[in-house]
């Protein structure tokens, strides 16, 4: 009697997806499903448009208030930690550009933990994309793009006034480093999201990474002591999001007395981080569907 | 193999570590076998009821059958595929309704939460057309495609996620509490939309609930889980028979009586000022009981209760009629 | 009076449940502190006496604003989210018809998460500020007293803003919007980001003068021994001041907005 309900065989046979997909083309496609997602939810926030507008002037502001208080600094002194106002805007602008477009792309996956606690982390789980990039594109607030501007204005008035000499060369560096500096600050939010999966409330603790680190790495290493910069140099490595590539922009030596080649290695160190924390994140995924909680 | 079953599982387990508070500081660890040792087999096509108490093992057998978790131990197959080690491959397959969670974009209409789905699982806009038609046409969504999810109704929102979980032509559909808090139309048009997808496309239906309506109006099958173990598996008459199960007739008197007595096939098992409550066989008309006790007794109003799924588990188990 | 009581009891222990939170909100507090710390002993290096605080003042005031951050709800995440989830849902038609005052109890339901949030995050970044630097802490226990006086007058002062703030979810849709604006103000008037009395001419003088001073500035002012005698007596006055403006200004817009619920109907 078990059978008595297998009715006609299907009318509509189903289509199959085409296997066993290549590498490039699972690439091509995560990338895909993450601009989909992501144009889903900027069609969302326009359904608030009052809200959207206000809140991209918001984040603009935010970080120009942010910048208004080292200009008040710079209003009783000409120089920190031997850094002149123009040099300083120079690191706050790429260390804020990169910061930005990191929280622009990826800035929503802080809230894997409360997805896991109300359940809904389930339905991304049966859905033929891969979890890490609805995780991403979740919530995707188009509004980030305020921060991204901002940093980068101060960034270019930085660039001017700094007294570097800019050739091609330079430029296609000071580029480099703020997309190197993106991906190491997408990797603190990437790794920051998997230790949700072990514990949901400790959230918080990755805003001490990305965005006081982003406030330490507006100010020159000389005003940090020596240990806090050891720390983000060799711990934390977020000395490569702008302190090491942009000292040699301004032809400084970094205070820890590094080689020269290390200046190079903004990409490198990038990529090793996300690929750690890609690791990180398959391992706390595994863990989400064993333990389920 | 998939011959004799397009879903099958043989001696799967799920065991939780769960940690409690023992103290202020202190966590006690201890196991938790939410599913222990379960086989069974689903033939492709067929309309299946899963059906226990809460905290039985129901929804951790369903993630287990979608990929979500890991088994513990045993062997688990949906059309010859380990969900687990194929997740996003089965996704193609499968399609999934958990009851309180939409899947459905709140701030948009659910027309565009229907052309996400089209594009994610890259469904050919011809037949994404002709599915949505068929959707849109049996679960009455006409009015519904165009209006901003938040200004749904529960019902309306279940259909549409229901709708959603079905537009690229899933082999295999899992619902998990799919009526659970709707109305009395929107059940009634989730039911014969469900009947109708079964019948029409072949697809297989697995579906856990607590309104043993919903069962006895769709499934010709059903399992019952308790405690993590298959405890019933077969058909629904068998399940009243091993639950004797008792529909109950409500009354409203006129005013507060004695017990009803002497009314065939029927006792009373409850009194509460002017109502009562009388208990009888499942098999059973109601009109005949109606009618003894209009007879006899001042009747204001009735209702008739369907035997509540937890109860017939109870007393099933109670009986150790289990399998 | 007990009603309110209670209900700031409650306050208070909701936030006390959630330990994991809390320990990393202090993590977060002190690695900001330390960021802040050393900038400002570069900034204070180059200009001694800046702002009328010498070094370790300034670096007191550091700790101390860290320590406050979440008490005063500097950065949201107090009760207004969830009022004005509340306002969204239309569950706010329940909350006008309870017997207690919608404005009260709220009020209440904050000073309780603010007492917590004193103890459980104020505490341990201020030590170890105290531990790495050198704090320019009063020992004078009738110091202390008046600073915990004019740190409760700051939460309410901080309160009637965010009040403000959240009422505006019965005209906008989504809160976003203001909640970003009002925490952004927050942080740079309150002090949080620089010290106002670091803030320049006329500019300076204004941002003294907004409510949002009363928050933070004028409590730490007070722990610092800035003001004495008559001077101390006119910066709790200009807290209570703030105070009484902003809870009236709440109270005339909450029945502004009950009119407009009980005319939509709930």
């Amino acid at each position: 009697m078990a059978d008595a309900q297998a009715g006609p065989r299907s009318a509509y046979p189903p289509p199959r997806p085409p296997e066993a997909l290549g590498r490039a083309r699972g690439a091509l496609g995560a990338l895909r499903a993450y601009g989909l997602i992501v144009a889903m939810w900027v069609r969302s926030t326009m359904a608030y448009r009052a809200s959207f507008l206000m809140t991209t002037f918001g984040n603009f502001a935010a970080s120009g208030l942010d910048f208004a208080a080292v200009m008040i600094m710079f209003s009783h002194i000409d120089r920190l930690g031997g850094f002149t106002l123009p040099e300083i805007a120079l690191l706050y602008g790429a260390t804020s550009t990169s910061l930005g477009l990191a929280d622009l792309v990826l800035g929503n996956m802080d809230r894997v933990g409360q997805r896991v606690r109300d359940g809904t982390f389930d339905t991304l789980l049966v859905r033929p994309v891969p979890v890490l990039v609805q995780v991403a594109a979740d919530r995707f607030a188009l509004r980030r793009v305020g921060r991204v501007s901002q940093g980068l204005l101060v960034l270019c008035w930085g660039a001017v006034g700094a007294g570097v000499a800019w050739t091609p060369a330079k430029a296609l560096f000071a580029a480099v480093m703020v997309i190197a500096g993106a991906a190491i600050f997408a990797a603190v939010f990437i790794g920051g999201a998997a230790f949700q999966f072990w514990s949901a409330d400790a959230a918080e603790v990755q805003s001490s990474f990305t965005y006081g680190g982003s406030t330490m790495l507006q100010y020159p290493p000389a005003v940090f002591a020596r240990e806090l910069v050891r720390g983000v140099t060799f711990v934390v490595p977020l000395a490569f999001v702008n302190w090491i590539p942009a000292l040699r922009l301004l032809g400084r030596d970094d205070p820890l007395g590094l080689p020269g080649w290390v200046d190079f290695c903004g990409p490198a160190v990038a990529l090793a981080m996300l690929l750690g924390a890609g690791l990180l994140w398959r391992v706390g995924l595994r863990n989400y569907r064993s333990t389920g909680s | 193999m998939s011959e004799e079953g397009f879903i099958e599982l043989d001696g799967v387990e799920k065991v939780f570590d769960v940690r409690r508070k023992a103290g202020f500081l202190r966590r006690e660890r201890h196991r938790v076998r939410a599913v222990d040792g379960i086989g069974f087999r689903v033939a492709r096509g067929e309309m299946v009821g899963y059906i226990g108490p809460n905290g039985a093992g129901k929804s951790t057998t369903i993630k287990m059958l979608t990929g979500i978790l890991t088994p513990s131990a045993g062997r688990l197959r949906v059309a010859g595929v380990d969900p687990s080690r194929e997740r996003t491959r089965l996704a193609h397959r499968i399609g999934v309704v958990f009851g309180q969670r939409t899947t459905l974009w709140w701030d948009l209409p659910l027309r565009d939460s229907y052309g996400l789905v089209r594009r994610m699982y890259r469904v050919p806009e011809a037949r994404y057309r002709s599915n949505l038609e068929r959707c849109v046409e049996l679960l009455d969504l006409g009015d519904l495609l165009d209006v901003p999810v938040r200004q749904l109704s529960l019902g309306q929102r279940m259909r549409g996620d229901i709708a959603a979980a079905l537009l690229h032509d899933p082999e295999v559909l899992y619902l998990d509490e799919p009526t659970i808090g709707l109305d009395v139309v929107s059940k009634a048009k989730v039911r014969g939309f469900l009947r109708e997808v079964n019948a029409e496309r072949g697809t297989t239906v697995l579906l856990t609930t607590h309104d043993l309506t919903d069962i006895e109006q769709l499934c010709e099958r059903v399992m019952v889980i308790d405690h993590g173990r298959l405890v019933h598996d077969g058909g629904l008459d068998a399940l009243h028979t091993a639950g004797e199960s008792e529909r109950t007739l409500v009354v409203d008197l006129a005013r507060a009586l004695p017990p009803i007595e002497g009314v065939p096939g029927a006792r009373t098992v409850k009194v509460e000022g002017p109502r009562q409550w009388l208990a009888f066989a499942t098999g059973q008309s109601a009109a005949p009981i109606v009618a003894a006790v209009a007879e006899r007794y001042p009747l204001v109003d009735l209702s008739v209760r369907e035997p509540d799924i937890e109860d017939v588990i109870a007393r099933m188990y109670a009986g150790g009629k289990g399998l | 009076m007990r009603l309110y009581a209670a209900v700031a009891v409650s306050g208070f222990r909701r936030y006390a449940t959630y330990r994991v939170a809390t320990a990393a909100g202090v993590f977060t507090n002190t690695v900001f502190g330390f960021v802040i710390a050393c900038t400002f002993s570069a900034l204070w290096d180059e200009r001694p006496h800046l702002g009328g605080y010498d070094r370790s003042q300034a670096l007191t005031f550091v700790w101390v604003s860290q320590g406050l951050l979440a008490v005063m709800s500097l950065l949201g995440g107090g009760f207004q989210e969830e009022l004005q989830e509340r306002i969204r849902s239309g569950d706010i038609a329940v909350d006008l018809y309870r017997p207690a005052d919608l404005q009260l109890w709220w009020l209440a339901a904050d000073l309780g998460r603010a007492g917590f949030q004193l103890l459980g995050r104020g505490v341990v970044p201020l030590s170890v500020g105290a531990l790495a630097f050198e704090l320019a802490l009063p020992a004078d226990p009738l110091r202390w007293l008046v600073f915990l006086l004019s740190a409760l007058l700051g939460v309410v002062v901080g309160f009637g803003l965010r009040f403000l703030v959240a009422l505006c979810a019965f005209w906008l849709l989504d809160g976003a919007g203001v909640n970003m604006i009002s925490a952004l103000l927050c942080m740079f008037f309150t002090g949080m980001t620089l010290p106002l009395t670091v803030f320049p001419g006329l500019f300076g003088e204004i941002a003294r003068l907004l409510p949002w001073a009363a928050v933070l500035q004028v409590p730490v002012d007070v722990l610092l021994g800035v003001h004495s005698g008559a001077g101390l007596a006119r910066a709790l006055a200009f807290q209570a001041l703030w105070a009484v403006l902003l809870l009236a200004a709440g109270r005339a817009t909450q029945s502004l907005a009950t009119r407009k619920v009980v005319v939509q109907g709930g």
